[in-house]
């Protein structure tokens, strides 16, 4: 007995089955105590609420929706308004990010010290309080309704949110994106024709011009050939008239409503402090040698940039950008401050309706982790091409 | 003919001239240093330009035209500059909350307890590292717990039927001796099969049940202290209390899941490993909902958490999740050497852990533990969601007051909270920068 007890491998067993054991016991006590206490608030367990009518409705819906479609479409709504405003706000932060990063590491001293004061500013300051600020102080302080202020000539801001021209598709607009699907085939065949050049004859044709050429000219000859299908809906903005019909036309151009304005804009900016460091450290990973080799061998400081710097770089960059990019769309929930009709958002409202927590929690926690499973898998397979391979 | 030899030496030692006018001093440091290429000094001139753009208002704001001083909000009103007025009216509400004005000397020593038992822990040549440690982990959070509530907290027992026994301390005394009873006869049995000494392990789990049973005596003990209800916390007490209880009690359940992760057992590394990435998934918020809403149901009946108990235990558990990352780095950067000779040595798991690995490995981790409680102080903000007020919350709501109410209220209390916050978060970023450049020195 007392040599059995005392072998590691028995008391490994011994101590994963009470382990079990004990977890079971735990899950099963939570799950009896919620089936009691749903029984006892009348809740009928189940996924079967997504079919019934919400009666709510919802400010910004990229599909179909009306106050008598289901719990799950507004479920759906909200689930690609959180896709929407993550794209958007990862695309904006990774270009702001990359820039103030760079910039970081500029030469010129003010330079470096405005990216450092950005970075370490941004990054010290709660993400909710930036977007308190962003959507209360800035966007609840523009013009109202019959007024507004003119960015750039085509994008106008008041209280109703940011008007802007929509891009209306005629019937034969999908002439110009086949025009770019076949653009970019034809990108792929040049640089890989490039490639194999270059390691016969020693020459590298111009790839980049002929690339560029592609890209604008076959989109461009595909617009007139179509017969011009793409024009913008400019906002109409009546200034004269009754007062109740001044203001922007309803049906004019594109609004974007504020919630989603400050919640990018916090989104973005914030993030973008958090890429600013990674892409830093990333340049800075690269040791000096890399860069004087590179010189050594003749390269110019932008070949040594685009074919020694960035590429390991990368490799240092691309696992905690990811990660950010994650923060960001896991912090998109903030959405729910502001009332930005995001999943969570959405979701709260569908639960204080229903009270169906159990269920709804559940919807947000797959969706939140299927996308990190999603990441870490992609990531995974990044990881593993571009490995360091020691030789 | 020879020509004469031309070689001259001068025989006077030329004194060492200046450097160029233009490469020393001011000058020399701007040519250098912002305006070595035209495009430098083009975005040279662009952020100067853009600096004086955008500091300037905001130099305007809160010093040039702020209000310093009033009574209310007629005096910032007219003004286009920040209310500090209001926020040296709100400041007290900004720090406790609602709790009562004639009980806020126990928050003020509940912080002033946190800071004598800090400032020694921060600093790294002060002594007596495992005493204060012992202070802040054990002693201080049932000092503060007991002064921010008012202790005196009444145990009924619940696992004696009402039949026999009707609720009360006595009740809950009983029913832990018998508890204890048991794991303790348990331990001796485990003990006495594997040959070992019993006194031995008794000793540590009798030692673990006594300060158990010392810490539910004296918060069950009438200090005469006034009971606060956590509804009437609020302010900066909150912030605080959400972030530290977060952190206290994530860096053990942090420190089991790093160990849970790396075990050799497959059942307990999978359930670590499902754990911590659970947790690391989803967002904050909708732990904290999840905390709100759905821990209610999973309680049995009678059992009740008040709104801020739920909300430190969503924080907790979330935080855990990220704490064992951290330490798990720093358990995987201890060389292989060090458990090897640690088995070597005859040590068992725990001692191996406990006397070798984790005293290393901590101390690695001592910036990634601070950055995260950055982290975890940045986000105890989200507690407004479910309806509690933090510092953020009560500055937002204070900002609608209509005794304050004026078009610069709002921008005062928010670049307030910015300023604080700021205050805190960078403050603990140097700190663990500073630790960092230190452990790098020690390595080197």
């Amino acid at each position: 007995m007392a040599t059995l007890l005392n072998n590691p491998t028995y008391r490994g067993y011994a101590f994963q089955i009470v382990f079990v054991l004990v977890l079971g016991w735990l899950v099963w006590d939570i799950i009896d105590n919620t089936a009691r206490n749903l029984q006892k608030a009348n809740i009928a367990a189940g996924y079967g609420f997504l079919d019934r009518t919400a009666g709510f409705g919802i400010v910004q819906k990229l599909v179909d929706y009306a106050e008598s479609s289901s719990y799950g479409r507004a479920l759906l709504i909200g689930l690609l308004n959180t896709l929407l405003v993550s794209g958007l706000g990862i695309i904006l932060a990774t270009v702001l990010g990359f820039i103030v990063g760079v910039a970081r590491l500029s030469s010129n001293w003010l330079v470096s010290r405005v990216a450092a004061a950005y970075v370490e500013i941004l990054r010290n300051i709660p993400l909710l309080l930036q977007l308190f600020f962003w959507y209360f102080m800035v966007l609840r302080a523009v013009p109202g309704m019959r007024e507004k202020w003119t960015l750039f000539g085509v994008f106008h801001l008041n209280i109703g949110g940011l008007h802007v021209p929509k891009l209306v598709l005629g019937e034969t607009a999908w002439v110009i994106g086949a025009a770019i699907l076949i653009a970019i085939a034809i990108m792929i065949f040049v640089a890989k024709w490039g490639a194999a050049r270059q390691s016969a004859t020693g020459y590298r044709p111009p790839v980049g011009w002929i690339n560029l050429a592609v890209l604008i000219g076959l989109p461009v000859a595909a617009f007139f050939v179509a017969g011009q299908p793409l024009h913008f809906d400019v906002p109409v903005f009546n200034e004269t008239g009754p007062l109740l019909m001044r203001g922007f036309q309803a049906d004019s151009g594109m609004t974007v409503i504020p919630e989603f304005v400050g919640l990018l804009l916090s989104l973005s900016l914030y993030t973008a402090a958090y890429i600013a460091e990674v892409v830093r450290s990333g340049i800075q990973a690269v040791s000096r040698g890399q860069t004087e080799a590179a010189a050594s061998l003749g390269l110019r400081p932008r070949q040594t940039l685009r074919l020694v710097v960035v590429p390991q770089a990368m490799r240092v960059i691309i696992p905690p950008l990811t990660n950010q990019y994650l923060n960001l769309t896991k912090n998109s929930s903030l959405a729910v401050a502001v009332a930005y009709p995001d999943l969570v958002a959405v979701g709260g409202t569908v639960l204080n309706q229903t009270g169906q927590a159990v269920e709804v929690v559940s919807i947000w926690m797959l969706f939140y982790l299927g996308l990190s499973f999603l990441t870490s898998a992609v990531m995974g397979y990044f990881n593993k091409r571009a490995a360091l391979v020691e030789r | 003919m020879n020509a004469p030899s031309q070689t001259f030496v001068s025989d006077v030692i030329i004194p060492a001239q200046a450097p160029p006018r233009n490469s020393v001093g001011i000058n020399g440091w701007m040519r250098k240093n912002l305006f070595s290429t035209p495009l430098n000094s083009i975005m040279t001139v662009i952020l100067v330009v853009f600096i004086v753009w955008a500091v300037t208002p905001f130099i305007r704001f809160t010093l040039i035209d702020a209000t310093w001083s009033g009574a209310d909000r007629q005096v910032c009103l007219q003004s286009s500059g920040a209310c500090w007025a209001y926020v040296k009216a709100y400041l007290p509400q900004f720090i406790y909350g609602r709790y009562p004005i004639g009980e806020r000397w126990r928050v003020d020593l509940v912080f002033w307890i946190l800071v004598i038992g800090m400032v020694p822990m921060l600093i790294p040549r002060a002594p007596f590292k495992r005493l204060n440690a012992i202070f802040l982990l054990g002693i201080f959070p049932v000092a503060a717990f007991i002064l921010l509530t008012g202790g005196h907290y009444q145990f009924a027992g619940r696992l004696i039927p009402n039949s026999i026994m009707p609720p009360s301390p006595l009740r809950f005394a009983i029913e832990f001796g018998i508890v204890s009873a048991v794991i303790l006869f348990f331990v001796g049995l485990f003990a006495w099969l594997s040959g070992r000494p019993i006194a031995g392990s008794g000793n540590v789990v009798g030692t673990i049940l006594a300060g158990i049973a010392a810490v539910l005596a004296l918060c069950s003990i009438d200090f005469g202290l006034v009971p606060v209800e956590t509804a009437n916390w609020g302010g900066l007490l909150v912030t605080l209390v959400v972030a530290i209880t977060g952190m206290i009690a994530s860096l053990p359940l942090g420190i089991l899941l790093a160990l849970g992760r790396r075990s050799e057992m497959p059942v307990v590394r999978l359930a670590s490993t499902i754990f911590i990435e659970v947790w690391r998934g989803v967002p904050l918020i909708t732990v904290l909902f999840m905390a709100s809403v759905m821990l209610p149901l999973f309680l049995p009946d009678g059992v009740t958490f008040d709104k801020l108990l739920r909300a430190l235990i969503g924080v907790a558990l979330f935080n855990a999740a990220y704490m064992a990352e951290t330490i798990r780095g720093g358990l995987q950067a201890i060389p292989r050497g060090q458990y090897e000779g640690a088995k070597a040595l005859g040590l068992g798991y725990w001692q191996m852990m406990r006397m070798i690995i984790l005293p290393q490995s901590l101390r690695i981790v001592i910036p990634g533990i601070v950055g995260s409680f950055i982290s975890l102080f940045k986000d105890t903000t989200l507690v407004i969601i479910i309806g509690l007020y933090d510092f953020l919350g009560q500055i937002q709501a204070s900002a609608n007051d209509a005794k304050w109410a004026s078009p610069v209220t709002g921008l005062t209390g928010y670049i307030f909270a910015a300023m604080v916050f700021w205050a805190f978060c960078f403050s603990m970023s140097r700190y663990a920068a500073f630790t960092e450049r230190r452990l790098d020195r020690g390595r080197r």
